[in-house]
């Protein structure tokens, strides 16, 4: 879907970005994670043309982007910033219909598009003629999110889409983000320094320092089978926590779900995630049940930890 | 007081078609300005916001314009551009040009660099960046650059009066030179509730919200337009010959007044600076000047006096006018001021003008190669006996009279002398005199008259005869008024004079003020 051939963007001598590599599957959430300075966003901001690379090339679809124009190029990838660059002059509704306006969609498509988006992101229909000085900051990154959601985009691109927000508002975005369904029809890139929402949020994780991709790999790769003594250190303070979200127990079978008390848990969830409910719900068991609904078994604390342990003896192992 | 203001409002009553016209002429004249400075202003600042390196050129000399003084600027705009409108709208349109052009680079520089990453990124193109994002939120900031604008320009409209452009300067310098209060005032009032208008509209603008802001932007244009339009209105003329009166000459008894009520003369009229009227006459911008009979530059640009032949001017014969305080203070005085009595005839002090106004000589040469040639000249004595402060109006004449007083006081006597010269009209200098803050001045028995005494129209016609009648009119109502002494005249005669050049007014066969009011009558 994304393919990304000896990228460097150089300001003076300074390598920001230093002949990378990369390729991003469709439908896949790719964290680009590093601290400041180590050439994430640049990369990012290269793939709509925000910064023009000095060398390299960058194929969407199989089009070398850098021969589109760019104003064309960007109206069909979504962007999302930090700091949500919502236009304060603008009504919501008038900030999430920029690109259909641009695209010259109709006034009735575009309508209705924006409150679906708005009901999707959890958003009162009465915030459609409000402007987005009189929103929470939480609201305002849903109603960036929106915005670049609007004309259904094949890729998003996401620039610290979280990182102004507060650590509980960031959860709750986090879980309406897994849930969104437009989402899961994305082919997503995602830049952010925090680690633990790349692991929460990325299929794949690309780790940069100093303009190099160090490495490349799922959550569970990065962690357990670190590359070198950067990857494991940069990895270290959250190393537990991590790893009980890289983990998942073996999944129900085929059509099955998790349950617990009644309420069904995605049949990926982690085993951090699986402990979180059992503690919340203060349940004895997370059932497993099958296609046909049917319990087939039962998930203790103890079943939970030792799957745990087995884990990790197997890749002591390998 | 009440009195004082009572006489205002009729004042203002009366001229009220000429304070409607000249304030309309001042609104349009303003309005005009100000759109072709924003018409000018807000894509420089476009410019420099997108191309930041010119930035500090473009600024630079933006805020140079407005470091010069505005009646140089204007007086600058007259050998590209001639007098009237069109100098004074590109002089205002300089002045306001740095405000909108700062706001602007300001308010678009400031707009959220994420705002402007996100239109980007969205996929819109420079322009609509600009037209639907940064201009919009930059607008606050533009309209209080276009509001500071706004008040600059109405406050120097004031001068363009100077370069017959017209507006409420008419009144306030005609006043000034005219030592009429209520003149200045019905001037100045509407000037600064002008200001404080639009100060106020525009500041009620600025507070909108945004999407208001963006309404009003929509609107403003047209505004500007209509308001500026005003200025053509009174425009509309036309007469065979143009003349340029100077504001105080246009409110004289003796001067466009008598014009109109002993001659008859109709003719198109424009008010004009006198610094600004001779060389306008040349450049045959107009035809027919109120000058004075000594200025130098009637010599220097080929001008010819109309025969004054129903005899409305009323002689001007210069002496000093000094404090009576002064003259006990400093008991040489007298004496030393009235060695010039009777050494300059008309001749010598045209001529005399004609060095300073035309050949650009300074005026302390001239004063002195005059005295060292009529054996007059002493070097100085080094004064330590106290201060004597001299005064001058603001034209040549009066500075080489200064200065010769100035080293007649130095050469003769043990006094030291400051002077201050260049005091506006005859008002300033007038009342710079009886407030203590100069001890003499050269004055005119005419002006002395007809702006200071103002008698009744009886007086005037009876002591108008002879010069010799009007000096001593003059010398007593002076001396039990403001105890103030008219010394012995100095010879010459500097009267108004109604001017014409020299080749029209032989073509046109004019010699004579009455020969003009024919040739205008003729159709």
């Amino acid at each position: 879907m994304i393919k990304v051939e000896h990228l460097g963007k150089h300001f003076g001598k300074v390598k920001a970005v230093d002949d990378i590599s990369f390729e991003v599957a469709e439908h896949e959430n790719m964290v680009l994670l590093g601290t400041s300075g180590c050439g994430k966003t640049t990369t990012l901001k290269m793939l709509n043309r925000l910064i023009e690379p000095t060398h390299g090339k960058i194929f969407i679809n199989n089009k070398n982007i850098l021969e589109q124009q760019p104003e064309v190029l960007r109206r069909g990838i979504g962007y999302v910033l930090q700091n949500n660059g919502l236009f304060p002059h603008y009504t919501i509704a008038e900030n999430i219909a920029i690109v259909p306006q641009l695209l010259k969609w109709d006034e009735k498509r575009i309508q209705y598009r924006v409150s679906e988006l708005l009901e999707k992101l959890h958003l009162s229909n009465d915030y459609l003629n409000v402007y987005p000085n009189e929103l929470s900051g939480g609201q305002q990154q849903r109603v960036g999110l929106a915005r670049a959601l609007v004309a259904d985009p094949p890729v998003l691109l996401m620039d610290e889409p979280f990182g102004a927000l507060d650590n509980v508002t960031k959860a709750k975005i986090h879980a309406e983000f897994k849930a969104l369904d437009e989402l899961k029809r994305k082919t997503i890139i995602m830049v952010t320094h925090d680690v633990q929402e790349a692991f929460e949020l990325g299929d794949r994780i690309c780790l940069m320092d100093a303009g190099k991709i160090v490495q490349s790999g799922t959550p569970a790769d990065l962690l357990l089978k670190p590359k070198n003594k950067f990857v494991r250190d940069f990895l270290n303070e959250q190393r537990l926590e991590l790893e009980f979200r890289a983990i998942k127990p073996p999944p129900p079978p085929e059509g099955g779900t998790f349950e617990l008390h009644g309420k069904a848990l995605p049949a990926d969830i982690s085993l951090w995630a699986l402990l979180e409910q059992l503690k919340f719900t203060e349940a004895e068991h997370i059932a497993v049940l099958d296609h046909q609904h049917k319990e087939i078994k039962k998930l203790s604390f103890d079943d939970l930890m030792s799957v745990f342990y087995n884990y990790k003896k197997e890749q002591r192992h390998e | 007081m009440n009195d004082q203001q009572q006489t205002l409002w009729q004042f203002m009553q009366e001229q009220s078609d000429k304070l409607l016209t000249q304030t309309l002429e001042h609104i349009g004249l303003t309005f005009i300005s100000l759109f072709l400075a924003v018409l000018v202003g807000l894509p420089l600042g476009i410019l420099i916001a997108r191309k930041r390196k010119l930035s500090g050129s473009v600024l630079g000399v933006a805020g140079v314009l407005q470091t010069i003084p505005s009646i140089a600027l204007l007086g600058f705009m007259i050998p590209l551009l001639g007098i009237g409108p069109k100098p004074a709208i590109v002089a205002l349109l300089l002045y306001a040009l740095l405000p909108i052009i700062r706001n602007t680079y300001t308010g678009i520089t400031g707009v959220d660099s994420a705002v402007k990453e996100a239109a980007t990124a969205m996929g819109m193109s420079k322009w609509q960046i600009l037209l639907k994002v940064e201009l919009p939120l930059a607008m606050p900031v533009i309209l209080a650059g276009i509001r500071t604008a706004t008040v600059i320009t109405v406050g120097v409209a004031t001068l363009a009066s100077y370069i017959a452009a017209g507006g409420l300067g008419e009144f306030i310098f005609g006043g000034i030179s005219l030592n009429n209060t209520n003149m200045i005032l019905a001037g100045a009032i509407p000037a600064a509730l002008l200001a404080i208008i639009f100060d106020f509209l525009l500041s009620r603008v600025q507070n909108l919200n945004l999407k208001k802001i963006n309404t009003a932007t929509k609107v403003l244009p047209l505004i500007l337009i209509v308001l500026a339009s005003l200025y053509l209105i009174p425009s509309a003329y036309g007469s065979k010959l143009t003349a340029g009166f100077t504001p105080e000459f246009m409110g004289r008894q003796d001067g466009n007044l008598g014009l109109k009520s002993k001659y008859g003369l109709k003719i198109h009229t424009i008010v004009i600076s006198d610094a600004v009227m001779y060389k306008a006459a040349y450049e045959k911008q107009l035809d027919v000047i109120s000058g004075y009979s000594t200025d130098g530059r009637l010599k220097a640009y080929d001008l010819v006096v109309l025969k004054d032949d129903k005899g409305i001017f009323p002689p001007y014969y210069a002496a000093p006018i000094v404090r009576d305080e002064s003259l006990k203070q400093f008991p040489e005085l007298e004496k030393t001021l009235n060695l010039l009595s009777g050494k300059i005839n008309d001749t010598v002090m045209t001529e005399l003008n004609y060095r300073t106004d035309y050949l650009h000589e300074s005026p302390e040469r001239v004063a002195k190669d005059f005295l060292v040639a009529h054996n007059l000249w002493k070097p100085e004595r080094g004064g330590k006996d106290g201060v004597v402060r001299i005064g001058s109006k603001i034209f040549g004449e009066q500075y080489i009279l200064a200065n010769m007083y100035s080293m007649l006081i130095k050469g003769y006597t043990d006094y030291d002398v400051s002077t201050k010269t260049g005091l506006g009209g005859t008002k300033i200098c007038f009342d710079a005199l009886t407030n203590n803050q100069i001890d003499f001045y050269p004055e005119y028995t005419g002006t002395g008259l007809l702006v200071i005494l103002q008698p009744s129209i009886k007086t005037i016609n009876l002591v108008e005869t002879s010069k010799e009648k009007t000096y001593n009119y003059d010398k007593q109502e002076f001396e039990s008024r403001y105890h103030i002494k008219w010394l012995q005249p100095i010879g010459f005669n500097n009267a108004y004079a109604l001017m014409m050049r020299q080749k029209q007014a032989k073509d046109l066969h004019v010699n004579t003020i009455t020969d003009l009011k024919n040739y205008l009558e003729r159709k």
